[in-house]
C-alpha cells in the first residue's frame, strides 16, 4: 500500500544520458508498464527505484518520503531480476527465507510465511528443492516469491519474463497479475514487448531514449498514440508517407478531409484492422499482393499506386480482385507530421 | 563451463582419443615411475646394483626415519608453517582479491600486476636481498620469519584465482540480496563467499601445499633454527650416503598433498575443482 513519485528523475553515464528529467506518479495499487526499446532507460529507471543506480538529478519518494540516497537493504522496495538470480548454493526456502532471517524473525513465523508465499506462486512443497532442480518457470516463480514475501510497498519486476517461452511467459503474467490485484501492491514493470504491457499494465509508459513519449491506459496508447514512435511501437501499424493540401490528405489516389490543417508533408498512421479494403471496379488506390490466413483473423498484403506497402485485417479476403483495383478506407487514424499529432480520426 | 560443454566433451570422449591417451602415458612415464622407484626404495632394507628387484624388503628405514626426532620436529615445523601461512594469506588475500573484483581505485590495475612482478625475476636474488633485511630486523632463523617469506609466495595465487572466482559471481546475486535486506558485509559473507568457494578452496589448497614444499625461502631466512620437511630431506640427502633415508621422506612429503587431495574430491565435485583453475 504505498505510491511512488519520480520528480524531474535523471541518470547519465559519462557523457550519455541514459534518462532525462523523468516525472511519474504511481497510485496505491497501481501496476504501471514502461515499455519501450533496449537502450530506451527503462531498466535504469527501475534500478534507480530499487537503489541499484543512483540518480545524477531529481528525486525517488515513496509514499511521500525521500529515498533518493537510500541503500537498497533500507527501502521498501523489492526487485524481480530478469535472471530470477536465485541463490544456487541455497534451497528454495533458504532463498525465500534469507531477508526474514535477516529481519531476525522467529522460526516459526519464518516458515510459515515462507509456506504462505509459496502457495501464492503455486509451488507447496517445493521448499527443500535446489533452485537447479527447478524449471525455468519454476526459478521465475521462487524470484517472485522471495520478493513478495517480504511484503514490500513497492514491487519492481525487470523484465521478468524474457527468458520464458511464449505460452509459460502468458500464463505466469495472469498469475503476476492476479497476486498483484489481490496483493494490492503498487507495481512497476519493464517490458520490452507491448503485448506484456497491454495484458497487465493499468498505466502504460512508452519510453525512448530516456524520455517518456507518452503515458496512458493501454487502450488510451494503442487508439491514440501521442507520436509516430508510440504508433509504430505498439501493435502492428501502417504509415503512409504523403502530403496535405487544401484540407486533403493524399497518397496516390487515397484521399482523406482533414479540417483546420495547413499545407504540408504529413504522414498517415492507420492499424490493420483499421483499414476497410473493398473492390473498386473503376481502378483504386491499391493491389493486392498476398493474404495470410492466422487462423483467427486474415491479413491481406498491399501494395499502393506509390509503391507503399499496407496491411490489413479482412474478414474473407478470397473475394478481392487481383491485381489493381482495390480501394482503400481507413475507419481509425492519425495524421503526424514533424513527430506530432496534427490530426486524428473523430473518436 | 555450460552444460552443452559437458555433453560436448562427454560425446567427444566416446571415440579413442589418440592425444590423450599419448600424453596420459607420457605423464605417467614422468611422474608415475619415478614415484614407484621412490617408494621401492623406502621399503628396501638392501638393494644393490644390478639387481631389479631389492634383494630385501622391510620396514626397517621407515622405523630407523621414524625414531628420529628431527624428523617429528621438521613434520611439526612444517605443517604449522603451512598452516599459519595459509590462514594468514587468506585473511589478507580474500578482501584483496575482492577489492580487485568489484572495487575501483586508484592504482589499482598496476598493483594487481605487481603481484605478478614479484613471480617475474629470478627469486634466489630476491631472497638473498631480503635476508639481507632480515637479518637487520632479526627475522633470520625465526618462525615469523619464515612465516613472513611464504607468505610473499602465496600472493600471488592467493589473489589472482579469488578475483577470477569473484567476478564469476553474478552481479544480479549480490543485489537481490541487497535488496532483500543485507547490508555489503553480509552480501559478501552469505552470498558472494559461498558462490565463489569451490573455486577460492583450490587456491587455499594451493597455498597450503605450496608452503608445505616451498624450501629456498624457509632454507635460506629458516637456516639453522627453522627446519622443515624438505629443508631436512635436502640434508638428509647432502650428508647421507644410504639412498633410503631420502626416499622414506620423500614418500612422508607426499602425504599431506594426497590428503589435501582426496579430501577435495569429497568436499567438491572434480569438474568444480577443475573449473577452479580455469578448466
Amino acid at each position: 500500500m504505498a505510491r511512488l513519485t519520480l520528480n524531474a528523475l535523471g541518470k547519465t553515464f559519462g557523457t550519455t544520458t541514459a534518462v532525462a528529467a523523468f516525472s511519474l506518479d504511481v497510485k496505491d495499487g497501481e501496476l504501471v508498464c514502461l515499455l519501450g526499446p533496449s537502450g530506451s532507460g527503462k531498466s535504469t529507471l527501475l534500478r534507480m527505484v530499487g537503489g541499484f543506480e543512483t540518480p545524477t538529478s531529481g528525486e525517488v519518494l515513496i509514499d511521500g518520503e525521500v529515498v533518493t540516497r537510500t541503500p537498497p537493504e533500507r527501502r521498501p522496495t523489492a526487485m524481480v531480476f530478469q535472471s530470477h538470480a536465485l541463490w544456487t548454493h541455497m534451497n528454495v526456502f533458504g532463498n525465500i527465507a534469507f531477508g526474514l532471517r535477516i529481519r531476525r524473525l522467529p522460526k516459526a513465523e519464518i516458515a510459515s510465511r515462507v509456506g504462505r508465499v509459496l502457495a501464492l506462486v503455486g509451488l507447496e512443497g517445493y521448499g527443500k528443492r535446489q533452485t537447479n532442480q527447478l524449471s525455468g518457470g519454476q526459478q521465475q516463480r521462487v524470484a517472485i516469491a522471495r520478493a513478495l514475501v517480504l511484503e514490500p510497498k513497492i514491487l519492481l519486476l525487470d523484465e521478468p519474463f524474457a527468458s520464458l517461452d511464449q505460452h509459460l511467459r502468458e500464463r505466469l503474467r495472469e498469475e503476476v497479475r492476479d497476486i498483484q490485484h489481490r496483493l494490492g501492491i503498487t507495481t512497476l514493470f519493464v517490458t520490452h514487448g507491448q503485448d506484456e504491457a497491454l495484458s497487465l499494465a493499468d498505466r502504460i509508459v512508452v519510453l525512448k531514449e530516456g524520455r517518456a513519449e507518452q503515458v496512458g491506459a493501454p487502450a488510451e496508447v494503442y487508439r491514440s498514440p501521442a507520436t509516430p514512435f508510440v504508433a509504430g511501437f505498439i501493435g502492428s501499424m501502417n504509415r503512409l508517407p504523403g502530403s496535405v493540401e487544401a484540407g486533403r490528405f493524399r497518397h496516390g489516389a487515397l484521399e482523406l478531409p482533414l479540417e483546420g490543417v495547413p499545407d504540408g508533408p504529413a504522414e498517415l498512421a492507420v492499424r490493420p484492422e483499421h483499414l476497410v479494403v473493398r473492390a473498386a471496379p473503376g481502378g483504386g488506390a491499391a493491389s493486392l499482393r498476398r493474404l495470410t490466413d492466422y487462423g483467427t483473423h486474415r491479413i491481406i498484403d498491399l501494395e499502393t499506386s506509390e509503391g507503399a506497402r499496407l496491411k490489413a485485417q479482412v474478414a474473407d479476403g478470397a473475394d478481392l480482385p487481383q491485381g489493381p483495383g482495390l480501394q482503400l478506407e481507413p475507419t481509425a487514424w492519425a495524421v503526424f507530421r514533424n513527430d506530432q499529432v496534427i490530426a486524428r480520426s473523430p473518436a | 563451463m555450460s552444460a552443452d560443454t559437458v555433453a560436448v566433451r562427454r560425446r567427444a570422449r566416446r571415440r579413442p582419443d589418440w592425444a590423450g591417451l599419448g600424453l596420459g602415458l607420457a605423464l605417467t612415464l614422468v611422474i608415475l615411475v619415478p614415484m614407484l622407484v621412490v617408494i621401492t626404495w623406502s621399503f628396501s632394507n638392501v638393494w644393490r646394483y644390478p639387481s631389479i628387484l631389492p634383494q630385501q624388503m622391510g620396514l626397517k628405514f621407515w622405523q630407523a626415519t621414524l625414531a628420529r626426532a628431527d624428523v617429528w620436529s621438521a613434520l611439526v615445523t612444517s605443517l604449522s608453517l603451512a598452516s599459519v601461512v595459509t590462514l594468514l594469506s587468506t585473511v589478507i588475500c580474500l578482501p584483496a582479491a575482492y577489492a580487485f573484483a568489484r572495487l575501483k581505485f586508484w592504482g589499482r590495475d598496476v598493483l594487481f600486476f605487481s603481484f605478478l612482478a614479484g613471480q617475474a625475476f629470478p627469486k634466489f636474488g630476491l631472497l638473498v636481498a631480503i635476508a639481507a633485511i632480515f637479518l637487520q630486523l632479526n627475522l633470520i632463523s625465526t618462525f615469523w620469519g619464515v612465516v613472513l617469506i611464504q607468505l610473499v609466495g602465496t600472493l600471488l595465487f592467493m589473489i589472482w584465482i579469488p578475483v577470477a572466482a569473484f567476478q564469476a559471481v553474478d552481479r544480479r546475486m549480490e543485489e537481490a540480496a541487497r535488496d532483500a535486506g543485507a547490508g555489503p558485509l553480509r552480501v559478501f559473507w552469505s552470498i558472494t563467499l559461498p558462490q565463489a568457494a569451490p573455486t577460492i578452496f583450490s587456491a587455499v589448497l594451493l597455498s597450503f601445499v605450496g608452503t608445505f614444499y616451498e624450501t629456498e625461502g624457509a632454507w635460506l631466512i629458516g637456516a639453522p633454527q627453522i627446519r622443515t620437511m624438505p629443508v631436512l630431506m635436502i640434508t638428509f640427502i647432502n650428508n647421507q650416503p644410504v639412498i633410503q633415508y631420502g626416499a622414506v621422506l620423500s614418500v612422508l612429503l607426499w602425504v599431506p598433498s594426497l590428503v589435501a587431495l582426496v579430501f577435495t574430491r569429497r568436499v567438491i565435485g572434480s569438474s568444480t575443482f577443475a573449473r577452479g583453475f580455469g578448466g
